[in-house]
């Protein structure tokens, strides 16, 4: 018999695999029906040999960026087809870890539980870099507010109930706080965009650390959950006193007023793409050897303290080696040329020191012994 | 007539697919209550009746109760039966007895319109217009006057336990109308004729004997609102808060099991987890069986002293 843990994730298995079944057999039945319309009853264009089709999974936050990727790549390689489901993190590592998708991608690094669960060795390529911004919304006030880390901490903690709080006033000299309540607004759904953000307060407040931790979903001592960065963007705009966190992409499309986090150097720093690139150049001068790494907090001038990698995951030794060299290759493409879309998706593109560290990466994954690239 | 013929072999082929449609529909609900029941085992087992009371829900120290999730369950399903059925059978009367055909066929189609709107806009105007609604004119008003009260108590939030009730409310109303509606029609004119016949007013007709005639189908339509109320999970997690804990007050934010549920699935990051929200798929099943079974037993007594 199996043990109650593995069973629970073989059926896991055999549900999401049979989801993927289904979305390729949707997936190829429009693809026949395109190419027969196109090229005029060439329909044997399907079967040649060098078709692949890649399917990853994970991370909604990547999704816009992938799709972008998928279409990008494709024009110059139109033999490779990228599908990229976008189930979130957990979803992605629970998919890569049971083998029914050729990549997962993820907000938070896999833990060691999860890495010893997978049974063979995974690979984390940072693919682009997240950020949160803190939303505000406090009527009155119309200059942006200057937040230390620890007074964020102690805000989310709950034990900063009231705007016009010395510790608050104490960064903000010559704004006018009003005596108002302060409603917290956090993510009622798991998500990467929560991991960063708590993973930054737990760097900034012992408090925080031990009372509550980090995860894509934790106990949250204070305030309301709303699903979504939709939801909590919504929650915070309706509600006179709220502050909550959204994911830096949505703040900039959204135009949401937010506010200065104060990175270790003592600036206070606006979210924007160029101070979270500035962010991972600082972390990447001593980032470890498999990049399951954490940057909130990052030294360097002018880096934004909430900031993460988003990861794709590979397996380092492939199985069908076909497919794993269109994988190889597609993501080399996506650390390079791919990061030139990144920008325009209000991505903060990867620094310099960063790329060398996913193109040894890319380098090490093998088929059959033989590396790819 | 009458008798089942097997001889023919359409008849025996028609008689085939009831038999494999029915036997269909129990699979389907064995198979979903055994994955449910298998993916929660672990902690089930783990917490024992501790997953029932205990009130934390903590994913990073891996410690998790379902009881706050039960309480708001069973609080919000509550406050919308006790808006939702005066108001679903007092209309349901209207459309049946008091309102021309007209009118009532009209109207009729306005309330199945109402029980087909997906639940996720009734989540967006909640969030959008009642939330805002409530915090801003409502609650003040309500705590200026009973702010000692703890059912009141609390910042006005717009979102809670409260306006997920209401919201709840607005979406079992429909069903309620619409069934009780069917089951008014369903009571033979000649007892109405006889009443009137009697002298009876047209209060009299229908406390006396339509509403006796039609209870167990007026309860049946209760019950399907409770199963509409328990198991909303979109509109409800948008009104409600999120907030993983038990208050007495209404305006105080809270969780619903279907809702913690739809929130944390996907991102259920190790095994222990994923069992603890398999946990709170049981403790609703339960809820709804439970309750379900409780509203069957009403109809027979209710059957009993009225027959």
């Amino acid at each position: 018999m199996r043990t109650t843990r593995t069973g629970t994730t073989g059926r896991f298995g055999i549900v999401a695999a049979a989801a993927v079944l289904a979305i390729a057999a949707v997936l190829a039945i429009a693809a026949c029906g395109k190419d027969q319309a196109g090229s005029g009853g060439a329909p044997a264009k399907v079967a040649a040999p060098m078709d692949v089709s890649l399917t990853g999974a994970g991370a909604t936050f990547q999704y816009p960026l992938m799709s972008k990727w998928s279409a990008e790549y494709g024009k110059a390689n139109p033999n490779v087809r990228v599908n990229y489901q976008s189930i979130g993190s957990g979803g992605g590592i629970r998919q890569i870890t049971a083998r029914t998708v050729q990549f997962g991608a993820t907000d938070g690094p896999m833990t060691d539980a999860q890495m010893a669960e997978a049974k063979a060795p995974i690979l984390h390529v940072p693919v682009t870099l997240g950020a949160v911004a803190v939303a505000v919304n406090l009527p009155g006030v119309q200059k942006s507010l200057d937040l230390a880390g620890p007074v964020l901490a102690d805000i989310f903690l709950g034990s900063i109930r009231r705007w016009n709080d010395p510790a608050i006033a104490k960064t903000n000299p010559g704004v006018e706080l009003p005596d108002r309540e302060i409603t917290v607004v956090h993510r009622s759904d798991g998500s990467g965009t929560t991991y960063i953000f708590v993973d930054f307060l737990s760097k900034v407040s012992v408090d925080w650390k031990v009372k509550v931790g980090v995860a894509t979903s934790v106990n949250w001592p204070a305030g309301l959950g709303a699903k979504g960065n939709e939801g909590v963007a919504g929650t915070v705009r309706q509600t006179p006193g709220a502050i909550g966190y959204v994911e830096l992409t949505y703040a900039l499309q959204n135009g949401i007023s937010t506010a200065r986090v104060q990175n270790p150097e003592g600036e206070f720093v606006a979210p924007s793409v160029e101070s979270v690139t500035l962010a991972a150049a600082g972390a990447s001068a001593n980032l470890p050897d498999d990049l399951r790494v954490s940057i909130t907090n990052a030294p360097g001038s002018g880096a934004y303290p909430i900031s993460g990698f988003s990861w794709v995951l590979v397996y380092r030794e492939q199985q069908d080696c076909d497919a794993a060299a269109a994988l190889a290759r597609f993501l080399w493409w996506g650390v390079h040329e791919g990061q030139a879309f990144a920008p325009a998706l209000h991505y903060a593109p990867l620094a310099q020191g960063v790329v060398a560290r996913c193109e040894a990466k890319l380098k090490s994954v093998t088929c059959g012994g033989k590396p790819l690239l | 007539m009458g008798r089942r013929s097997s001889s023919s072999p359409s008849d025996a082929a028609f008689h085939a697919t009831l038999v494999l449609a029915g036997l269909g529909v129990a699979t389907v609900l064995a198979g979903v209550a055994w994955e449910v029941l298998d993916l929660a085992g672990p902690a089930m087992q783990k917490g024992g009746l501790s997953f029932l009371t205990g009130t934390t829900w903590d994913p990073v120290a891996g410690e998790f109760g379902a009881l706050p999730a039960l309480y708001g369950t069973l609080l919000t399903s509550a406050i919308a039966l006790l808006v939702a059925v005066p108001l679903g059978i007092g209309s349901a009367v209207f459309l049946s007895e008091i309102a021309s055909s007209r009118v009532a066929a009209v109207a009729g189609v306005l309330v199945d319109l109402l029980a087909a709107i997906p639940s996720v806009i009734y989540g967006l105007w909640g969030l959008f217009v009642l939330a805002p609604l409530l915090r801003q004119h409502v609650q003040p008003a309500v705590q200026s006057v009973l702010g000692d009260v703890p059912l009141f108590a609390g910042p006005p939030l717009g979102v809670g336990y409260g306006t997920a009730g209401l919201l709840l409310a607005i979406m079992v109303i429909p069903v309620v109308t619409s069934v009780s509606r069917e089951v008014l029609k369903a009571v033979p004119d000649t007892q109405r004729e006889a009443a009137c016949a009697l002298g009876a007013t047209p209060f009299e007709v229908i406390r006396g004997t339509v509403f006796p005639y039609a209870r167990s189908g007026l309860v049946g339509a209760v019950v399907l609102g409770l199963g509409r109320a328990l198991g909303e999970t979109m509109a409800v997690t948008m009104v409600i808060g999120n907030r993983y804990e038990i208050s007495a007050s209404l305006f105080a934010p809270g969780y619903t099991l279907a809702a913690v549920i739809a929130n944390e699935f996907a991102e259920a990051f190790s095994p222990e987890y994923l069992s603890a929200l398999g946990g709170l798929a049981v403790v609703l099943l339960g809820s709804t069986l439970v309750l379900n079974a409780a509203a069957r037993l009403l109809v027979r007594g209710v059957r009993h002293g009225g027959g």
